[in-house]
């Protein structure tokens, strides 16, 4: 075995280990330890991601001295490398862009145990990602469950403790169906593995036995991981979760979190239960109608929001819906129309509640439109990356959204009938709702006469966020103009997948 | 005019720049401010101006009265019927929820293998080589050890973690330290005097005789965990519940003699540490088909099965630290 | 439906994971719904127990050098139960250390007067 195939390995537990080191430290060396970590882990992903590139196929490796039925195992694959890279620079850049706030919210003593949560979150995405044993996704999906809560209610502010409680709760509901879900799964087939379930199942569905379980179980890992990444109507939590948290917080959840429970779906969908299965039960049908629901549903709730970083979490919700939609369509090109998604919403929705940040520092602190006009001319490099994200939001061509459009629109020729009927029309109506309210919150971060512009103060962003935000704007260009590997990485690892 | 004013406010275009303001009041106001201001060319006309003005300002405050009503009365009734109807509403479709749902899952269940069965799924190749040569490849006596602490290990690195960041949260969310709100402290430390039992004779003499008890069967039961019935969770949640009785009979003062927020972090830490390091060290070399050099030892005796009795010390430490710091944090908001 | 009484461990899992989920969905104070929550989980891992039952047979603790399948339940499951019960351990501590953060703010316990006051508190 190469050397660079311990990469994931690695990846999963450096930032285990150091958690414990983080906890012990203060202040500054906790920070900086967490953020170098998550750096290498980044690096780590990158490196990951090139070699897989040269190799060609996806391969398992061993976690202890027993191989796999008996032993745990993870599996690496380039679809994992990019999603793994994805989901660790925008940790980084997360926590890189609300630094400043990080510290004026928190209180001191704290800090460096919000640092633990961010490493031990980057940890378990990792694991989620790179897993190939279905209780260790349980158990890693539990640490980024608790370490969620804690990040909403890390400054507590009595709005985010409540929207901490809710999110627990709709949590907890979804925690127990998963579980429940894997204890059937291991009655049916006898394994936890996921190539061996896959295997089984096949067989199982093959000679038509254990038909109403099989559907339940499906049923109920897709309610029990739609509770957790917030589809529409278990979005309860989100608007206040999103809002009132540090800027941090809000981007790890809105990109990171929700994205690492819907990734964990899609592998669920094609490593555990196969295609065909999820297919011959109905449940994509389902999926594909919520999703539209959830995906207008949010966007319209967006509109009538006045606080800017309440509209960018219904338009979060929006774009989960957005994915669900996709993954309804069930063909492989409304697979990897996902999967893309989740790459870009994740790099465009911190991008958005970093800046969302910054604007509002430089606006008394506070978040909305009316408190907020004029905001670009008082914190540019806040108004520039706000700008851009929304643009890319709204799906202009060159930068990621647009490429989202597009491959929804392929996904959705491809199957015709009344569902491309269905996806046409709900990306029109969310493209048009999408330009209302972003177009609203740009011209009010615009709008001001001329003599007062050159009264503004301008407000100092520090390095690492002017840092985060150009990087995270850089990626947003970069997944839109060069989206062709990406899309290509994309489809070979759902081929390694299967 | 007021009255055109009025259609020409309701109208969509203004009412598109109000919404793209971001909410009514605000631009409202401005307008009405900017509009309220006598131009300075109009000094000709400044009777017939107030005469709008005041006509306006009458409008307004009708308006205003008409709105303050309407939002009462909505407010009444969100708190008064309209609460008990959707709360009512709320609990239907909770309660049919969830009863579709059991009966669901019971339809499920009668479609499950039978209970206790020979030949069910789960019987297959993965438990009969946990059982036929688990002693042999991991060294412990007690299957269900060897299988989480050896074979299934990264699992309960994971699951360890899990009562890490547990521990990690509640100290957040609890911890009532000097730079926080004085109130909370003083109302945290006032419940303390009030409801916990303070030199209770019979308390403290029964615990001197239990708790050392307590914690030596804590130490057997972790010592034991690789060969029958034990292990590091249960060998330490027992030591922990004898820390607790010990502090509910001695009070905080006497074990912040050996056992402090330093003691509890640092204990913590490394034992948590030399797990992930020595589990990370074991997957590395089962990975890489590197020969680990720990060996396996007798099975059946105390010192046996490789790394298992030593994780099983570190679980129990960690377990033990954390079980008694969500009391004393949950009690008092420190260790 | 005959194999209902057959699986009946099973099925009593099920009601109690029932009535823990209702018990959560249900109810308002915040104590309530985590013993709701407790409820759930200690029925899935009475469930994930009743899977590793076989009909005759031993603890797997090895007993006597006697290494036979044939003598010993399937142990995968208690070690899964093992892994749950601190996982569910660990979320409860944090859920009821939420619940007391928001009593000692708001001196209450339903969730939905809590929502109510912080939503004033703020404006």
């Amino acid at each position: 075995m190469a050397l660079w195939q311990n990469l994931p390995f690695a990846m999963i537990l450096l930032p285990l280990a150091s958690a414990g080191v983080t906890s012990v430290l203060r202040g500054r060396a906790a920070r900086w330890t967490a953020i170098c970590v998550i750096a290498l882990v980044t690096g780590m992903a990158a490196a990951l991601a090139v070699f897989m590139q040269g190799y060609g196929q996806s391969y398992p490796y061993m976690m202890g001295h027993f191989p796999a039925p008996w032993g745990n195992e993870i599996r690496a694959g380039i679809l994992e490398a990019v999603v793994a890279l994805c989901f660790s620079a925008v940790m980084l850049l997360s926590v890189l862009g609300g630094l400043r706030n990080l510290k004026r919210d928190i209180r001191t003593d704290r800090q460096n145990l919000y640092f633990v949560m961010c490493e031990l979150t980057t940890s378990a995405l990792m694991a989620q990602v790179f897993t190939n044993d279905v209780f260790t996704a349980y158990v890693f999906l539990e640490i980024t469950t608790i370490a969620a809560c804690v990040l909403i209610c890390a400054n507590s502010k009595g709005r985010a403790l409540t929207a901490a409680a809710r999110y627990m709760v709709l949590n907890l509901v979804g925690s127990g169906l998963f579980l429940l879900s894997l204890s059937l799964i291991y009655d049916l087939t006898g394994h936890l593995l996921m190539s061996n379930i896959q295997e089984k199942m096949a067989e199982l569905s093959a000679q038509g036995k254990y038909e109403q379980p099989i559907t339940m179980v499906i049923a109920l890992v897709t309610i029990g991981l739609g509770i957790k990444s917030a589809l529409y109507p278990f979005h309860t939590w989100v608007p206040d979760a999103y809002s009132m948290s540090t800027p941090t917080s809000s981007a790890i959840l809105s990109s990171l979190i929700s994205e690492g429970y819907l990734f964990l779906l899609i592998k669920f969908y094609y490593r555990v239960f196969g295609m065909q299965v999820v297919l011959e039960t109905g449940i994509a049908n389902v999926l594909f109608v919520l999703g539209a629901f959830g995906a207008v549903m949010g966007s319209l709730l967006a509109v009538r929001q006045t606080d800017i970083r309440r509209m960018v979490a219904y338009s979060s919700v929006a774009q989960i819906g957005y994915i669900y939609l996709a993954m309804g369509i069930g063909t492989p090109e409304g697979m990897t129309a996902a999967a893309y998604q989740i790459v870009a919403h994740a790099v465009c929705k911190a991008l958005l509640f970093i800046a969302a940040g910054g604007l509002s520092d430089a606006s008394r602190e506070r978040q909305d439109l009316p408190h907020l006009r004029g905001a670009f001319y008082r914190q540019p490099v806040a108004g520039a990356a706000f700008t851009l994200g929304a643009l890319s939001m709204i799906g202009l061509p060159l930068l990621s959204g647009f490429i989202v459009k597009v491959s929804y629109a392929e996904a959705a020729v491809g199957i015709g009938g009344k569902r491309m009927a269905g996806v046409l029309a709900v990306l029109i109506v969310s493209t048009l709702l999408n330009t209302l309210y972003f177009g609203r919150a740009m011209i009010n971060l615009y709008r001001l006469e001329e003599k007062k512009i050159r009264e503004q103060r301008r407000f100092r962003c520090g390095a690492c966020f002017a840092i985060s935000c150009a990087l995270l704007a850089a990626v947003t260009v970069a997944l839109g103009v060069a989206s062709r590997p990406v899309l290509e990485a994309i489809r070979q690892g759902f081929q390694m997948f299967g | 005019m007021a009255k055109q004013r009025n259609d020409y406010e309701n109208s969509w275009f203004p009412r598109l720049k109000r919404w793209i303001a971001g909410g009514a009041a605000v631009l409202d106001d401005r307008v009405a401010d900017q509009l309220g201001r006598p131009a300075p060319e109009e000094d000709a006309s400044a009777e017939n101006y107030a005469f709008y003005e005041a006509e306006r300002a009458a409008q307004r405050l009708e308006d205003e009265e008409r709105e303050a009503e309407m939002i009462a009365r909505a407010r009444a009734w969100r708190e008064g019927r309209g609460k008990k109807l959707t709360r009512a509403l709320y609990g239907v479709i909770a309660v049919a929820l969830c009863v579709s749902v059991i009966l669901l899952l019971l339809i499920t269940v009668s479609n499950l293998p039978s209970f206790g069965g020979k030949d069910n799924p789960t019987n297959n190749e993965v438990p009969r080589r946990y059982i036929e040569s688990g002693l042999q490849e991991t060294g412990a006596v007690n299957v269900v050890a060897g299988m989480i602490l050896d074979y299934r290990a990264f699992d309960t690195l994971g699951e360890s973690h899990v009562l890490f960041i547990a521990a990690c949260a509640v100290l957040l969310l609890l911890r009532v330290s000097d730079s926080g709100d004085p109130r909370e402290r003083l109302e945290a430390e006032g419940n303390d005097q009030v409801y916990e039992p303070k030199d209770d004779i019979i308390l403290q003499r029964v615990t001197g005789f239990l708790a050392p008890v307590i914690l030596l069967f804590g130490v057997y039961v972790l010592f034991n965990g690789h060969l029958g019935p034990g292990g590091g969770f249960s060998g330490g949640a027992v030591m922990g519940a004898g820390l607790i009785l010990y502090v509910n009979a001695y009070g905080f003062e006497a074990v912040s003699r050996f056992f402090t927020m330093r003691t509890y972090k640092a204990l913590t830490a490394s034992a948590l540490g030399f797990y992930a390091l020595a589990k990370a060290y074991s997957f590395f070399c089962g990975a890489n088909h590197l020969d680990s050099g720990i060996g396996l030892g007798t099975p059946g005796a105390i010192f046996s099965s490789g790394l298992i009795l030593y994780l099983n010390i570190a679980v129990g430490l960690v377990v033990a630290c954390t079980m008694y710091g969500f009391y004393a944090l949950f009690r008092k908001g420190d260790l | 439906m005959g194999n209902l009484f057959n699986n009946y461990e099973e099925a009593c899992a099920i009601i109690l994971f029932g009535i823990g989920f209702t018990t959560l969905l249900l109810h308002r104070n915040m104590i309530k719904k985590v013993i709701g929550f407790s409820m759930m989980d200690s029925a899935i891992y009475l469930f994930l127990a009743a899977k590793g039952y076989i009909a005759g047979r031993k603890a797997p603790i090895i007993e006597n050098g006697v290494q036979a399948v044939e003598a010993y339940i399937n142990p995968v499951p208690a070690g899964l139960v093992l892994t749950g019960i601190v996982v569910s351990v660990s979320s409860t501590a944090l859920m009821l250390a939420l619940t007391v953060r928001l009593y000692r703010r708001y001196h209450t316990l339903n969730i939905d007067e809590i929502t109510e006051m912080a939503r004033k508190e703020e404006v």
